[in-house]
């Protein structure tokens, strides 16, 4: 039996491969709870990955989408809505698998594209795993659940605000960035906040039968359901990872919290929009 | 299924794929679409009833009663759902098979968890030991729809609390002072009327379900990403209809059934709340109103 401290320093950042730690993963008789609390905690590493940098791309990339398909011209707007419908209107996991298939084709070579004076070599071997591939699906779900929701505060800014802006003489990139794209943040945060949560546990996803985690490293999820595989016992794994998902949750409410306060800085206090947990998981 | 089948090497292309595309497989993975059906159907209602009595139960004057329905909905919705997906088909089958065990072998004296074992004497297994292979089947089906109920029921009874709410508080003074009893108000005046509060809530819950039905795969059951899986691999010639690795067209084709699903049931559900708005004291119901004059 390993002790705690042993267990701490073998699996602490096992997630990482199988350089940073013991070799192989605890088995059988010999899983220790420091094990099971320690190797979970280090999965945790992929989802703040996953969840870090598929909200950051996926931000920039909805707020596009967004104005897309607020947009009069129908050449933005029907693409913008279609791409919504496709990636709100089936599974996450579904998503998953037919990226995968899809990367799997592609050469693995890389693909040569001939810029004129210079040939650019895309490297499509990384596309199949899951820190590049799986994060790709993750921020073109994640783009298209926010841009339905800037979409949402797009149609509900006041009219009253444009017109002072267009009365200002403001052109429309000014108009945008001083009047629209404050208040749509303004009004979506809340709801945003929620997708944030959602985004984080779906990254549970990633390596359910889809991409492979090399190396056995993978997310907290990937490490309890190994656990209960070994152990045959569902009641120490799954209720720690939950414990460690309810910790991550709060953490965003907590920082996104700060952000909607900023936004929120110049309405009087009765006004501020406050943010509120409605957990509903699934995608 | 067509004669021209016996020899599919020889064939020509579309004939290839009218054999290939009709084999008994390909028949399975169309029943697994039957099956993510059959599993909207069951759990829908059992879910819909679930959440009215947890709504029920939270709104209850009796403290116990909703105590316990204040900690389903909150418990259930806390914590995230692969988490009780996987969590709750293992747990209730253990914890049947040792019910068992307590009733039928009560001088067992070896533990029960005997280090990474689970261990039950023979006559407790849940489904039988000489158990055929439908029992089998229709016990993990029926696992994961108590799995699903149990999620989305808490998902319901919150939505359904709110719509409850909702129903303007005069009107149910109203049934109050022509004598009603607090039953009589509940089922006379809130429960027809909530539903259109209920309506968008319950329609999302519904699109969230329809989204939760390929994580059956991980329940290990035989649905359609299993038999996407199984039948897209490559194929080698040892096979009878040999092809390259096509399971990007069979999860496109699961994509697309998904999303037929999510379109159709946007449309349904607009249909009912129109109907349902009718005659309400909603904006909604005040266009209806305007535009029938």
């Amino acid at each position: 039996m390993r002790t705690c401290a042993e267990s701490f320093e073998g699996y602490i950042l096992r997630a990482l491969g199988r350089d940073f730690g013991e070799r192989l993963l605890p088995r059988n008789l010999d899983i220790t709870l420091c094990d099971q609390l320690f190797l979970i905690a280090s999965g945790l590493i992929w989802n703040v990955y996953f969840a870090g940098l598929a909200i950051l791309f996926g931000f920039f990339l909805a707020v596009g989408v967004a104005v897309a398909k607020f947009s009069e011209n129908r050449l933005f707007s029907i693409p913008a809505s279609t791409f919504v419908f496709v990636f709100r209107g089936s599974p996450l996991f579904i998503q998953f698998f037919f990226f995968y298939s899809a990367f799997v084709l592609l050469p693995r070579t890389g693909i040569d594209i001939p810029l004129g004076f210079v040939t650019l070599t895309v490297n499509t071997s990384a596309l199949t795993t899951a820190q590049v591939g799986g994060l790709i699906v993750l921020i073109l779900n994640t783009t298209a659940y926010s841009a339905e929701l800037f979409y949402g505060a797009l149609r509900s800014i006041p009219k009253g605000d444009l017109e002072a802006a267009d009365a200002y003489g403001m052109n429309a990139f000014t108009k945008f960035r001083r009047v629209v794209f404050p208040s749509m943040l303004r009004l979506a945060w809340p709801s945003y906040t929620n997708e944030a949560i959602f985004l984080t546990h779906s990254t549970t996803l990633v390596f359910l039968s889809a991409f492979p985690a090399r190396q056995q490293a993978g997310e907290a999820f990937y490490y309890a359901r190994y656990f209960v595989d070994q152990t045959f016992n569902p009641f120490v794994a799954y209720p720690i990872v939950a414990g460690y998902f309810v910790l991550l949750t709060l953490t965003i409410i907590g920082l996104f919290g700060l952000v909607n306060r900023r936004l929120n800085r110049h309405l009087p206090k009765e006004r501020r929009q406050r943010i509120r947990f409605r957990p509903q998981y699934i995608r | 299924m067509f004669e021209f089948c016996t020899d599919p090497a020889t064939l020509p292309q579309w004939q290839w794929f009218a054999c290939y595309l009709t084999t008994a497989t390909h028949f399975a993975f169309y029943r697994s679409f039957l099956m993510v059906m059959l599993l909207l159907a069951i759990t829908a209602p059992i879910a819909l009833a679930l959440g009215l009595g947890g709504a029920m139960a939270v709104r209850s004057r009796i403290w116990p009663v909703s105590w316990l329905g204040k900690g389903y909905v909150n418990i259930v919705r806390g914590v995230p759902d692969i988490v009780f997906f996987m969590f709750v088909p293992i747990a209730l089958g253990q914890g049947i098979e040792w019910v068992f065990h307590q009733i039928q072998c009560p001088d067992w004296d070896q533990p029960i968890r005997q280090g990474n074992d689970f261990i039950v004497c023979r006559e407790a297994k849940v489904p039988g030991v000489n158990a055929p292979a439908w029992v089998r089947d229709v016990y993990a089906f029926s696992m994961a729809v108590v799995a699903f109920a149990l999620v989305f029921g808490a998902f319901a009874a919150n939505t359904l609390y709110g719509a409850m709410q909702a129903v303007p508080k005069a009107q149910i003074e109203t049934a109050e002072a022509y004598g009603m009893t607090r039953g009589q108000a509940f089922r006379r005046i809130v429960l027809p009327q909530m539903w259109v509060y209920a309506i968008p809530g319950l329609s999302n819950i519904w699109q969230i379900l329809i989204k939760a039905t390929p994580l059956l795969f991980l329940l290990g059951l035989q649905d359609a990403v299993y038999w996407a899986r199984e039948l897209g691999g490559q194929k080698t010639s040892l096979y009878t209809y040999p092809h390259p690795d096509w399971r990007v067209w069979y999860f496109l084709v699961l994509l697309c059934f998904y999303l037929f699903l999510t379109w159709a049931s946007e449309r349904t559900f607009g249909r009912l709340n129109d109907r349902l708005s009718r005659g309400q004291a909603t904006a909604a119901g005040e266009r209806q109103r305007k535009a029938a004059t």
